[in-house]
């Protein structure tokens, strides 16, 4: 037998472009984009909370701003990205304390996560606009 | 001699743990905020701000917003790790990042307690 050693390149990259994602992978992915997203918003969801609770002006001030089309649009977007990122981040933790590991189990988890976050977002983006 | 590259995101125990621990506080938190807001009887300003004045709110908001930055850090970080190859690029964002929370901390704080 000859010996094919493949050397493993270190550091790995990700070549983003290559990879194709089973569902489990797809709410892991958007679960890090989701974060990153809270993130860079983290700035305007600072300023929209301190502007409605700062005085009944700045109340209204934030009133005026979330009723314009595109923050909401935003806005729904982060609700989403919130809730995305909750309930895959219980998933993630119930999957650290091994629960739900075998592959049938952790394909339906995932399928749970995105029907459950988007069934939040409409409900509670109906309720709030 | 072992030379070693340490490479990757999830490095580091600790950090992993503290992100569990605020993943956990926030999703409590996440849960008493919105009972909280459901039973806001209307959607006033004084209703609305009334909710984060008493002690245990603003304690726990308080709270939630160190808990979103530590877990924050470690998130973000994990992923510059993931995409960010140039050392410099890569430690410049870090400090960046870093600044960018502790200024969001006295933010929330003076926010909270203005109120
Ligand atoms: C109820 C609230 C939250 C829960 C339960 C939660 C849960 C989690 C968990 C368990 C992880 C680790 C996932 C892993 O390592 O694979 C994580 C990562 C992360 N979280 Fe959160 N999180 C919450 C809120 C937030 C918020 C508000 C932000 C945004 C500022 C955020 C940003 C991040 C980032 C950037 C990561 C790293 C993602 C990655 O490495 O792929 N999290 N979260």
């Amino acid at each position: 037998m000859s010996e094919v050693t493949v050397r493993k390149q270190r550091p790995k990259h990700l070549a983003l472009n290559e990879i194709r994602l089973p569902l489990p992978g797809f709410v892991s992915i958007l679960h890090r984009i989701s974060g990153a997203g809270l993130f860079l918003c983290l700035p305007l969801l600072l300023a929209l909370f301190g502007n409605s609770v700062g005085s009944p002006e700045s109340f209204a001030a934030y009133k005026e701003t979330v009723g314009n089309p595109f923050v909401k649009l935003i806005l729904f977007g982060l609700l989403w990205a919130y809730l995305h990122h909750f309930c895959a981040g219980i998933r993630f933790l119930l999957l650290d304390m091994h629960k739900g590991l075998d592959l049938a189990a952790a394909r339906n988890s995932s399928k749970i996560v995105l029907v459950v976050s988007i069934a939040l977002t409409l409900i509670i983006g109906v309720k709030l606009w | 001699m072992v030379s070693r590259i340490v490479v990757g995101a999830h490095y580091g125990f600790r950090d992993w743990l503290g992100q569990r621990v605020t993943a956990v506080f926030m999703a409590l938190y996440t849960v008493i905020f919105g009972i909280n807001a459901l039973m806001l009887p209307e959607m006033s300003y004084e209703a609305w701000s009334g909710m984060f004045a008493g002690g245990f709110m603003r304690f726990m908001t308080f709270l939630f917003f160190l808990a979103l930055f530590y877990h924050a850090w470690v998130g973000v970080r994990d992923i510059y790790m993931d995409y960010i190859k140039p050392v410099g690029i890569r430690l410049a964002l870090h400090v960046i990042t870093l600044f960018l929370l502790i200024g969001y901390a006295g933010w929330a704080a003076r926010i909270l307690w203005r109120l």
